[in-house]
């Protein structure tokens, strides 16, 4: 999905943020670090990541170390400290997966999108995920994910295909939103 | 609590309930190896190098967290544990640097050790190194992570007895790295440059900022004036460097040494203590008398000054604005010293030989400086004080006993004692009394046992005349904050209050001697000798009292006027501001 960071950093957001905080402290007394997984998770899920101002505005609202916060989000692959891309592809590293050519897939994959694992697209419609464990899914070996979408038996030559569909769809976000903006401005001139 | 009785490697050992195996096992003098382990911090569990088998039941402990049950009996040594523990040791072996010749910590590193008891005598594989920068932005530390095994000692510390919470583990296996928030340049972050994680660090993953060269280099100046001055604490700590048993102050050996390096001047800290005292003396004696701010708070120690500039800020006025002895002394040199002498203060480049890391960010601090110029251009850690001696080849152990030279080198009992938790409570009251009372404290009286020790934080009510002086102590600032607390809620109040961001103060300054082998770091006997050598100082000096200190009278006759004169204030006063980042101080152990 495509995060619309910029409507998100307004003071309402953070005001939302800080009352979600409070529910949360109230909810874990005497635990501010339970506390702060419920509230990284509400940050990454509007942001995509959580950004350094958000680490800092926790830390203080809820009482615990910057550093101790950097240290949480950093540890669990769910959190990303970094702007993720709209959609996050993977491929399985699984051994199934790396017998079957998975390795091959993944290189596809960077050269379709210049970038290298771990890295985002300057669009920031793809982020190339460096690390995907077994899937569960081996009997479709290799398996490559885009957000909770799974490719089965991709062979390199489907990557581009593949790609393209979400790339499109992106596309197709960005104008609608565009064109809401547009509808947006209009009435309000009106 | 009942005792309970188990057997380890056939010996029978009786411990109190709730004992770990690895406190079992030190009870039966066995030494089960250890690295992520320390007394004083919580259990981590992270290093695995403690394991031990336990009979009957399949899994190896980790006896540093493992309860000792009744009962049990545990094997410490057999032929498959003596492997494992090896094979884990060399792991971490195997992603550090190859560089033991050049390393500082080279023949003082708790991973060689390891390394030599676990029998690895070669590295059987290259494992990927860790390659990152080093973090040389702090005037205190330099940050090395490629040395980091990960023990998490330094973050604990930071956060559970500095709380100061500057560091964490950021990542997840191979890449976690120890750094600050953000991965910020160490000098933009909270760090009060303490250096106790330097102190409780098993490698050289932290150490202090050199300033060995730039030493070296202007004692070959001849341009330069070399002044030199040494803290309280140096003397009870350097002879540990050069085998001396902790206990003996060796400060004769100490001015000594100075002058073979080809020190010009050889002044001493301890003059600068007994000017603090006449300082802060009078303040106290002030605010006291006239209506506050009290508590009033000590101010000699930086870290807790950066302590309380972050995490503080609405305590400040209530610090006492006089320096530190370090910043005084480095005043007079180039104010009334160099006048006296007729010498360009331009040209006199003033050293001060420290137990801390935290007084080099100190000797940067813009607003210490006189006209411009810095006050104090080099600090030497002790560490580094002994290893120029040993560069230059100074024999420490047949040195002569020497004298200081005059006049910023006299000093009474009361300066010595400023090195030690609770000296310069002890110091300020001997004046205190004196300029309330118009005479001295009676002989017996003089000595107030009841500051002195080594409990993290003490209380001690002193009468004075009719009135009580309601005196609280700490050292390490999570027992400070435990007075602020305790303040703060209204449970007490308090006139005076001793802040030293080291446990033990400066005698375990995050700059003193590491631990010796079969020791952890922050050894507590090895603090209490350090501290009884300053004790014995101020007990075998005919002066104890800052005021009688003949070079004091003369400098407030001749320069300074009366203590807290406007020349006083101009000279030896500071100010205080709030810093960002705003600290955060931890509520609880970070999982
Ligand atoms: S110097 Fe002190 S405050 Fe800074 S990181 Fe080390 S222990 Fe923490
Ligand atoms: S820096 Fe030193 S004390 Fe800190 S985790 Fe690494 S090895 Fe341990
Ligand atoms: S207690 Fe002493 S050694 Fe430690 S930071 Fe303060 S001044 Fe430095
Ligand atoms: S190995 Fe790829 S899904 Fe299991
Ligand atoms: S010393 Fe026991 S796990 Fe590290």
């Amino acid at each position: 999905m495509l995060y619309q960071r910029e409507v998100l950093d307004t003071p309402e957001w953070w005001r939302g943020l800080d009352e979600m905080i409070a529910r949360e402290r109230d909810a874990n007394p005497g635990a501010v670090q339970t506390a702060l997984i419920p509230v990284l998770h509400y940050v990454q899920d509007r942001f995509g990541y959580i950004p350094p101002k958000a680490v800092n505005h926790v830390a203080q609202a809820l009482g615990v170390p910057t550093s101790y916060v950097c240290g949480v989000a950093s540890f669990y692959s769910y959190f990303s400290m970094e702007p993720r891309g709209a959609y996050t592809v993977s491929v399985c590293q699984g051994t199934a997966c790396f017998v079957r050519g998975a390795q091959a897939v993944l290189d596809e994959i960077c050269r379709q999108l210049n970038v290298k694992p771990g890295e985002t697209t300057p669009d920031m419609v793809f982020t190339v995920s460096d690390s995907a464990r077994c899937l569960g899914a081996c009997g479709q070996a290799p398996v490559m994910m885009i957000d909770d979408d799974v490719h089965a038996h991709v062979r390199p030559r489907d990557v581009q295909g593949i790609l393209a569909q979400y790339t499109a769809k992106a596309r197709h976000e960005m104008q609608l939103r565009e064109e809401l903006a547009e509808i947006d401005a209009r009435s309000h001139h009106e | 609590m009942s005792d309970i009785t188990l057997t380890i490697n056939g010996f029978t050992v009786t411990v109190p309930e709730g004992s770990t195996i690895m406190e079992a096992a030190d009870a039966a003098s066995i030494h089960i190896p250890r690295l992520c382990h320390h007394p004083k911090l919580s259990i981590q569990g992270a290093c695995r190098v403690c394991v031990v088998e336990v009979e009957g039941s399949n899994k190896l402990a980790a006896s540093c967290c493992y309860p000792a049950e009744e009962g049990m009996s545990v094997r410490t040594n057999t032929p498959e544990i003596l492997r494992l523990r090896r094979d884990i040791v060399e792991l971490l072996i195997d992603n550090h640097p190859e560089d033991c010749n050049t390393c500082e910590r080279d023949g003082n590193c708790e991973l060689q050790r390891l390394a030599r008891d676990m029998g690895i005598r070669e590295r059987l594989f290259a494992g990927e190194r860790k390659r990152y920068e080093k973090d040389t932005s702090s005037p205190a530390l330099i940050r090395d992570p490629e040395k980091c095994v990960l023990c998490g000692r330094c973050v604990r510390i930071c956060g559970e007895v500095q709380e100061a919470a500057c560091l964490s583990q950021v990542h997840r296996g191979f890449s976690t790295v120890v750094m600050p928030a953000h991965d910020a340049p160490f000098a933009e972050t909270v760090c009060i440059g303490c250096g106790q994680c330097a102190k409780v660090c098993p490698t050289a993953a932290f150490v202090e900022k050199d300033g060995t060269r730039e030493f070296l280099r202007a004692i070959e100046d001849p341009e330069m004036i070399v002044v030199v001055q040494t803290a309280p604490a140096v003397r009870a700590a350097i002879g540990e460097e050069f085998g001396f048993e902790p206990g003996v102050a060796w400060e004769g050996k100490m001015f000594a040494a100075l002058r073979r390096l080809g020190v010009d001047v050889v002044f001493d800290t301890q003059f600068a203590a007994d000017l603090t005292i006449m300082e802060e003396a009078a303040e106290f004696v002030h605010r006291f008398t006239s209506g506050g701010p009290l508590p009033n708070i000590t101010s000699c120690c930086p870290g807790w000054i950066k302590y309380a500039e972050h995490f503080h800020p609405e305590l400040l006025p209530n610090l006492s604005t006089a320096k530190s002895p370090m910043s005084m002394q480095g005043a007079m040199i180039k104010s009334y010293w160099a006048e006296r002498m007729d010498v360009d203060p331009a040209r006199i480049y003033s050293v001060a030989i420290m137990p801390c890391t935290a007084k080099k960010f100190e000797a940067e601090r813009e607003e210490l400086g006189l006209d411009g110029l810095r006050i104090v251009d080099c600090v030497l850690t002790t560490r580094e004080f002994a290893w120029v001696m040993k560069h230059m080849g100074i024999d420490f152990a047949s040195l002569p006993e020497e004298e200081p030279d005059s006049p910023l080198g006299e000093s009474t009992g009361a300066a010595a004692i400023f090195g030690a938790t609770g000296g310069v409570t002890e110091a300020a009251l001997r004046t205190a009394y004196h300029m309330v009372f118009g005479e001295d404290l009676p002989e017996d009286a003089i000595e107030f046992r009841q500051v002195r020790g080594l409990e993290g934080l003490r209380f001690a009510d002193v009468p004075f005349g009719e009135a009580t002086v309601r005196i609280a102590l700490a050292h390490g600032l999570g027992a400070a904050n435990e007075i602020f607390d305790r303040v703060a809620r209204g449970e007490i109040e308090l006139d005076f209050i001793e802040v030293m961001a080291c446990p033990g103060g400066c005698i375990g300054g995050g700059g003193q001697p590491y631990e010796k082998e079969g020791e952890m770091p922050l050894d507590e006997e090895r603090l209490r000798k350090r501290a009884q050598s300053l004790y014995r100082l101020d007990d075998d000096r005919k002066l104890r009292c800052s005021h009688h200190n003949p070079d004091i009278i003369r400098v407030y006759k001749e320069y300074l006027g009366e203590p807290n004169s406007h020349r006083a204030h101009e000279l030896l006063h500071t100010y205080y501001y709030p810093r960002v980042p705003l600290g955060i101080r931890p509520q609880e152990a970070q999982v």
